[in-house]
């Protein structure tokens, strides 16, 4: 396909790579943000490529994960009413909530819950069951915010009563902001998540390359986007330059998409949320505006604040900062498997451990684990 | 989950509202009906970058190739390098 294969072209990889291993003179830790290019980088074996003074850490950009347990729980009360259809992405059905298990059992157990690729797909079933309640997990960074947001004004608009939403909006840069801050982080470099960028546009990663003097480069997804961001990376930091560069130029504008920002803000205020595994960051998250409160599905179905507790054994917080890679964690592959997971990052399609489950087996460290 | 696919622009369906601009896009052997109204440039023939449904931006085709120039840019330093250009000299 255009514009994929091209950028996994081996012989520009490795020069790619061989140019990272000229311009390295001492050791370097760079996040990238993303879960989808943690999932690429291992696939591709991108860190084995790389000298072994520049380590990769991996971020928090993975929405199930950080969606809050406590919701979770809250989404499976729901489908226990039967009039509710509760349609969600994939990713999140086997993410185990705090109490009340994973959305799985819950359609095991005879609760409507479906699966979609679209909101547009769960509006459009409401429209088609009107003696039912349709609830979508609208959950996502701000790449998926315009989709959410552009069904709920669409419900609202065409006057869809039985169509709502169970919001778990999260932002992109205050988590990188609130990873700085820590004391205990390593991070030297960004890696910005590049389908991100391409709504937010650059302007709000630029403040942190000047807030916190890092380098911040846009990336995208596939080897060669990401030994690209790589090598933009190392030149700033082997130079003490801290800039905000895109290396994923082909899809990021460096104002966003001004269109679907429009929408997100139109439908969306910025609000406090609850990331699993991290705490409350202030104005991290999307919550419905006024306008759109009827879509609530917390306030119509009277859900209250989810109940948030610990996440027992689960080091997900610690893997999400990078202060811990998922094979250091005593749990991974042993007590902690993708068919029994303790936490979010091991079943999403985007978590840190299971990708490292999934592409360097359940010790995390063979280079040649298949999956 | 914040994946999102290029995909090529097959058609551009008319739409009463601007917010159901709606196309068939191509993704290698699949195509899928995608709402194009936060890429109110794209075209019959444009490659669109699409995520749950949304065809997030238009790629731009020059802006592609850039990656290149660096490998370019990389290997004429390496002409300017007289170590290679010795390398280069020695009989094989």
């Amino acid at each position: 396909m255009k514009y994929i294969e091209e950028y996994r072209n081996p012989a520009t990889a490795h020069a790619l790579a061989a140019e990272i291993a000229r311009t390295v003179t001492r050791p370097w830790t760079i996040m990238e943000v993303c879960g989808g290019q943690t999932h690429a980088i291992l696939r591709f074996g991108i860190d084995h490529l790389l000298p072994p003074s520049l380590r990769l850490i991996h971020g928090p950009g993975c929405p199930v994960c950080v969606t809050p347990a406590g919701l979770i729980d809250q989404a499976v009360t729901l489908t226990k009413r039967h009039e509710v259809i509760l349609c969600s992405f994939g990713d999140m059905l086997r993410v185990p909530g705090h109490k009340q298990g994973d959305l799985l059992h819950a359609k095991a157990a005879g609760g409507d819950v479906r699966v979609v690729y679209s909101p547009l797909d769960a509006l459009a079933l409401a429209c088609r069951e009107p003696s039912r309640e349709v609830v979508f997990f609208a959950i996502g960074f701000e790449t998926t915010a315009p989709a959410n947001a552009m069904a709920a004004h669409q419900a609202l608009t065409r006057g869809v009563t039985n169509f709502s939403l169970l919001v778990s909006q999260v932002l992109v840069a205050p988590a990188m902001d609130f990873i700085l801050r820590a004391p205990e982080s390593q991070v030297q470099g960004f890696l910005a998540a590049g389908h991100a960028a391409t709504v937010t546009g650059v302007e709000e990663l630029e403040q942190l390359c000047i807030r916190h003097h890092v380098p911040v480069v846009v990336t995208g997804f596939e080897p060669v986007d990401l030994l690209n961001g790589i090598l933009h990376c190392v030149r700033q930091l082997e130079e003490g330059r801290a800039e905000l560069e895109n290396a994923y130029s082909r899809a990021v504008r460096p104002a966003g998409n001004v269109s679907a920002l429009d929408m997100t803000h139109r439908v969306f205020e910025v609000i406090d949320r609850e990331w699993r595994g991290l705490g409350i960051l202030p104005a991290s998250g999307l919550g419905l505006r006024f306008e759109y409160s009827t879509l609530d599905a917390a306030k119509r179905f009277h859900l209250g604040q989810p109940l948030n507790g610990g996440d027992g054994e689960c080091k997900g917080g610690q893997v999400m900062l990078g202060t811990l890679r998922p094979d250091q964690c005593p749990a991974f592959g042993v007590r902690c498997r993708p068919e029994n997971p303790l936490g979010a990052p091991m079943v999403s399609s985007e978590g840190a451990c299971a990708a490292y489950f999934r592409f360097r087996g359940p010790d995390g460290k063979s280079k040649t684990y298949q999956g | 989950m914040c994946l999102a696919i290029p995909g090529q622009v097959l058609t551009v369906d008319a739409a009463p509202e601007p917010w159901n601009r709606t196309g068939r896009v191509r993704f290698g052997t699949i195509e899928k009906s995608i709402n194009l109204a936060y890429t109110p440039d794209a075209v019959v023939g444009d490659y669109v970058l699409v995520h749950v449904g949304f065809a997030l931006q238009k790629i731009d085709e020059d802006e592609a190739m850039r990656v290149w120039d660096i490998l370019r840019e990389m290997e004429e330093l390496q002409d300017l390098d007289p170590a290679s250009e010795l390398s280069r000299e020695q009989p094989s």
